[in-house]
Formats: structure tokens, sequence, C-alpha cells
């Protein structure tokens, strides 16, 4: 069951509203209806986070991300359409049930912190705990273990007003988490916050939500920011969802023109990985296999490299032409001695900005390997150079069998490939 | 040209509508109206009234001092104790104790009434527009105008007065209050619903306690506006300080209503240095100088 459901959402604001929801129904154009009073903030707007996710709504100001967000915890009511948290319907429930919902199951961050000036850093941690009617000295003890894990050990006596602006927000996640709650709600978050301290804290959340896998369903204008942070990401167009897609899917395969230029300004060599752009090589030879048939395959295939593995498709090293030739001119039988094994390799996850060195020092194409160290696929200059380039229309050829590769290449590697390589 | 527009409207008799509608209300409500009567001089004068002058004046006017330097500064202290044995000095102090006890229930009476109204109309924008022009009624009709009515309903004295009084000086109470809880930033009202606060939760945790400068400012106000309706209620013999003022007047002794004017003044300056100061230090006050201290 996924965590949050989202079902043909609507929100049109306005008298009659239902009546601007039929009438986007029957096809009409937002600026019609602006002709009647009514402002359609989200049109038709469905999606499910799956437990465990980060899920990005990006958009840009006035695109009704804000009014999207509001209507999954009930703050808003859709104008038609409903949301439903781990399968409870929570647009049908109202009053102490949806409040029941919310202690539960969702809480947020906002944008501005929404800190309550005059209650202690502890006191603001502890107010989703209050409202679930946790007793106090377990409300302490609980807003301290969540103040903690944002790194805010020692502030919790003072004032939310005595913190610079970064650690006011960190209360504002440590208040969130307190609550326990599977999914967590993050409007702008991170938007109010230095550059600086903005990156600071997304790394923190990913590291947190890698701790504790709460969903999350963040929103935000920062296409970065977007691109960093979301497993998958929805993006939003004057009330509609237009794309939904990992980051990588985002880059390589806009839906539409709006989309594709909005990411032009992307680093791509930030968010695209080894995994979504490396191609399945050529030929690869057998441990077991002689000089003789690397030969011919060299000659088939027109390289001058030929990547060696052995049973288990485990990478062993690389031959290249000459060594091939001489060894065939001298009659050897076994391929070990003319293979050279000190060769870089990457992994599938490796973001491509960190392939350039590698890719540099070398003529042959880069290697992708798993962690077992078998050979996934492998990417050749030319197809870093194409990955980089303004076109999008980079092909995604990868095998087909690539395991989700662990997180092992740090936060920095954090938009990994789960989806992206299938 | 001029005989066209000379046009005679019909006279409206708004005047005798109202007669009538106090004559009726005199007529079967009477009841209703004596009980207020009853419970208003009980409470101004046999509890509250009676509990002041139970205290000799000295030390009554020390625990004036004392509240004084608890809500402000031991200046205002100091200056509360000298005001008020100079009341006492005047011989002005069992009026001035009166009208006391009149202005606290009367301003009690009207912030009981204002909180839950500014309440009301902070979060409906119908009941905001319904209350706005009453209070401008309540504030611009002269004060007057209001005792000859409460004079048919409550007879003569401290009664009308009190009403008289809290018709006067509620209208800042329920707008500042409600000014207050406007003001609360939205997003920590929804942070409140979030995270599964009751209305009530988030009324009495969240928007009050952050509105407190704002209401505390209505009370204060609130306080001004009934001490100022002193001289006025003297006229229908309410007692106190108005008394003598009214006296004064009427009977042209110059220093008699001078001498109440200066007690009315004293009075006047403690109750709202000491509201004032009592506004800044509201929890939420408290905390915005403790951080900008910090």
């Amino acid at each position: 069951m996924p965590a949050i459901e989202a079902h043909r959402l609507y929100k049109v604001f306005g008298r009659r509203a239902r009546d601007g929801v039929a009438r986007l129904e029957a096809g009409a154009e937002p600026a019609e209806l602006k002709k009647h009073g009514l402002t359609p903030a989200v049109i038709d707007a469905s999606f499910t986070v799956e437990e465990g996710e980060i899920f990005v709504v990006m958009g840009l100001s006035g695109s009704g991300k804000s009014t999207l967000i509001r209507m999954v915890n009930g703050l808003l009511e859709p104008t038609s359409g409903h949301v439903e948290i781990h399968g409870d319907n929570i647009t049908q429930a109202g009053g102490a049930d949806l409040r029941r919902l919310r202690r539960e199951r969702v809480s947020m961050v906002f944008q501005h912190f929404a800190l309550f000036p005059h209650r202690t850093v502890a006191e603001n941690a502890a107010y989703g705990l209050k409202t679930q009617g946790v007793d106090k000295a377990e409300r302490r003890r609980r807003a301290v273990e969540a103040l903690s894990l944002v790194g805010l050990e020692g502030w919790e006596d003072h004032l939310p007003d005595q913190l610079s602006g970064g650690m006011q927000q960190r209360v504002g996640l440590a208040r969130a988490l307190a609550a326990d709650t599977d999914v967590l709600l993050m409007d702008e978050a991170f938007s109010a916050l230095d550059p600086l301290i903005r990156r600071g804290m997304q790394d923190q959340l990913i590291e947190l939500q890698h701790q504790l896998g709460k969903t999350i369903l963040f929103i935000t204008h920062d296409l970065n920011e977007a691109m960093r942070l979301g497993d998958r990401i929805a993006m939003m167009r004057a009330g509609r969802i237009v794309q939904i897609g990992t980051a990588e899917e985002i880059l390589t395969d806009p839906a539409n023109d709006y989309v594709a230029q909005f990411i032009q300004d992307v680093d791509r060599s930030r968010v695209l990985t080894a995994g979504s752009i490396m191609e399945p090589p050529v030929a690869v030879l057998g441990l077991e296999q002689g000089p003789r048939v690397a030969h011919r395959l060299m000659r088939e295939h027109q390289v001058d490299e030929l990547f060696v593995v052995d049973r288990d498709r485990r990478l062993r090293g690389v031959v290249s032409e000459d060594d091939v030739a001489r060894a065939v001119a001298d009659r050897h039988d076994r391929i070990e001695p003319i293979l050279d094994t000190g060769l870089p390799s990457a992994r599938p996850d490796t973001l491509i900005a960190e392939l350039f060195t590698e890719s540099a020092a070398t003529d042959a194409p880069l290697p992708v390997v798993d962690e077992a160290g078998r050979l996934l696929g492998v990417v050749a200059r030319v197809t870093l150079l194409n990955a980089m380039g303004q076109d999008t229309g980079v092909e995604m050829t990868a095998a087909p069998d690539v395991p989700a590769a662990p997180d092992d290449a740090g936060s920095a590697g954090r938009v990994d490939t789960k989806e992206a390589v299938r | 040209m001029t005989r066209v527009l000379d046009i005679e409207l019909p006279r409206v008799p708004v005047g005798e509508w109202v007669e009538n509608a106090v004559d009726w209300l005199t007529d079967n409500l009477g009841g209703l109206f004596d009980a207020i009567q009853t419970v208003l001089e009980l409470l101004v004068q046999d509890w509250v009234g009676a509990a002041l002058h139970a205290v000799p004046a000295v030390v009554l006017a020390v625990v004036f001092a004392l509240v004084a330097w608890a809500c402000r500064n031991w200046k205002l202290g100091l200056a509360t104790l000298v005001g008020m044995l100079f009341i006492q000095a005047m011989g002005m102090w069992e009026h001035a104790m009166d009208t006391l006890a009149l202005t606290l229930v009367a301003a009690v009476i009207a912030m009981l009434l204002a909180l839950p109204l500014g309440v009301l109309a902070a979060r409906s924008q119908r009941v905001s527009q319904v209350t706005r022009p009453v209070l401008d009624f309540m504030q611009t009709m002269p004060v007057f105008v209001y005792l000859i009515p409460a004079v048919f309903f409550f007879g003569v004295g401290v009664a009308p007065g009190v009403v008289a009084t809290i018709v006067f000086a509620m209208p800042p109470g329920v707008r500042l209050t409600e000014l207050g809880i406007r003001q609360v930033d939205q997003e920590m009202v929804e942070a409140g619903h979030a995270f599964g606060a009751t209305p009530r939760s988030i009324l009495t945790g969240i928007q009050v306690p952050l509105a407190m400068p704002t209401i505390m400012a209505g009370v204060n106000q609130v306080i001004m506006l009934a001490l100022s309706m002193v001289v006025v209620a003297g006229m229908v013999g309410a007692g106190g300080l108005g008394s003598d003022v009214y006296a004064g007047i009427t009977r042209l002794e110059v220093g008699q209503g001078f001498e109440g004017g200066i007690a009315v003044v004293i009075v006047a300056i403690f109750l709202d240095r000491a509201t004032a100061g009592l506004g800044s230090r509201s929890t939420i006050a408290r905390s915005r100088r403790q951080a900008a201290a910090a």
C-alpha cells in the first residue's frame, strides 16, 4: 500500500467552485474559468508516494504546489478528488478523525518554520507529542532525542528567536520527527535558508531519511534541490502535474517543452549517474578464452580493447590490441599474462561529474561494475560528453538486470539509479 | 428652481420608536433589569467597594505601590505611593475607592464580554462585519445618551453608571482582541492544525498567547475609557469622584471640582502605567525581549 495516494485532486477557489471543476473536466482552459471569477489552483493532480520515498513536488510560485501539499493533510479541502494516507481517506475525515490522522500519520515542516516564539525549543519540538497526549516527562525525553537527531543538543531550553534560521528549521524538523509519524510533509522547508545552510540541511535530511525511513513529500521551487533530494519528482505548472519521474528520467526524457526549458540549466554532471548513461560493452572476453578469440572479437567489432570477465561476469581486466596481436604471434594460449588488471572502474551510482578524471586517464571506455565486481556496462568518452550536452536525447540503454546499488557514494550519490536503470 | 428643491421630507419619528422600545423593555423585562441592578450594586458596593474600604488608606496605598512596582518598576511604585497618600490628604480617599471599585468592575465585565466577542470576530468574517458598525455606534454615540435609558432600566445609582461605562469602554477590548488574533502568523495556526491540535487548544495555546500584547493594550484602553466615564456616571448618582466633579460643576465650587479632578488623574495614571507594564510582561513579550538580548 502506498504511503500517500492523491487521486484526481482539484482545488478551485471562488464561488461555485464545483462548477469550475466540471468545466475543467469538460476540457475548459483555466483562463476561461478566471472570467467566471474562479481561480483554479490545482487541476487533476494524481500521484502516489511509496513508503520510504522522498517525493518532490517542484514548481514555480503560483504553480499550485503549496495548495497541493495542504490538501494532503487536509489543511485545505479539495474541491474534488481525495487523498489517502496508508489507505485512510483523509479528505473525507472530519473533525476528530482528521485530527487523529494528523497526529498519528502526518507531520509537517513549514517554510517560515512556524515555531512558537513563546515556547522553548524543547517545548516546540514536543508540540506534536503534546497534541498526542503524551505525558510531560516522556514528551521531554523524546523531544530531546529528536533535537539531538538534528544536531541541536544543548539548545533545549533556549527560545526559538535566539537561534539562527538554519537552527530554527532544525527545530521545525525535530518537531516533525518527534511526532513519530510515517509521513513528513515539507513545504518549501529550506527555501528561506542561505544556500550553504540549505545544502547542509539537504544532506542532513537525506541522512535522516536513510536512518529513519520516513516517507517525505517535499515541496520546492528549486530544481537543483528537487534533483538532489527526490527519489521521484513531480513537475508542476499552472496547477497541473506535467511529469512525474526520477531526476534522470526528467533530465533525459522531459515530457514537454516547458520541462525541457526548465532543466536546461541543471548541472547534469551532478544528477546523472554512470548507471544511467552506461552502455552494454560491445563485446567481452571470457577469462578462459585465449588470445585468438580475443583477436577475432576485436576484428569483428572493430575495437582496440576488450574487457575480460570470469564465469560470474566479474571484471578481471582489459586486454589491448597490441598485446593480443603479440600473444597470437607468439602462440600463447592463455590470456592472463597480457591482462591489464589495474584499470579504473565506476559504480552505477557514481555521479558522472566524478567520471571525468578517470575517463581522461585512459582511452578505453570506463567499466561500470557492481559491488561484487560484476561488469554492468561501459561509459565511453563520447557517451560522457553526449550526456553533458544540452540535447536531451541521451539514449538510456543499460544492462537490464542492474541490482539496486548500495548507497556507498555518500549522500552526494543519493540520486540513485534504482528506477533510472530499468 | 428653489421651489423644486424645497421638498418637504416626512418626519421620521426615531425618537418615538426608541421611547416605545425602552418603555416596552422596562415593562416586560423589568425583572431582568432589577436582577442586573442588584448584582451590579452587590459587586461594586458590597464586594469590591467594601473590600477597598475595609483596608486602612495607608496600607492600601502601600499595596497599590507594590502592585505598580510589580507591574512596571520601583519608580512607578514610589509615584503611586505619593499620589495615593495625596488623595488621602485631600480627603478624597473614600470617593476615590468608590470610583476605583466601579471602574474595575465595569472594566472586568467589559473585558469578559469583549474577549469572546473579539475571538469570534477574528474567526468569522461575518461576525466581524456585524460587530464593526455596532462598535462604531457604541463608541461615537455621546455617552450621556446611554445614561437616559440606563436610568430608566436600572434607576438612579451605581448600576446605570456601570452599564453605561461597559457599553462605552468595551469597543477597544473587542477590536484589539480581534486585531491581535488576526495578526498571529497564519503559518503558526496551520502548524497547530497540522499537528492535530483542537481549535480550542490552538486558541488558548497559540493564538491568545501570541496576541497577548495587543489584547493587553485593549485591556489598558478599556480601563482608561471606563475611568473617563466616572465623571459622567457621577451625574446619575453613581457616587465616587464623579459626584465631586459633578457637584463642582453644578454648584460652581472650583476647589471641590479640582480636587476631584486631580484624584481622577492620579488613579488614571496608576491604572494606565500599571496595565501597560502588565502587557509588556506577557510571556510572548518577555520571550521576545529575552531573545533580543541574547
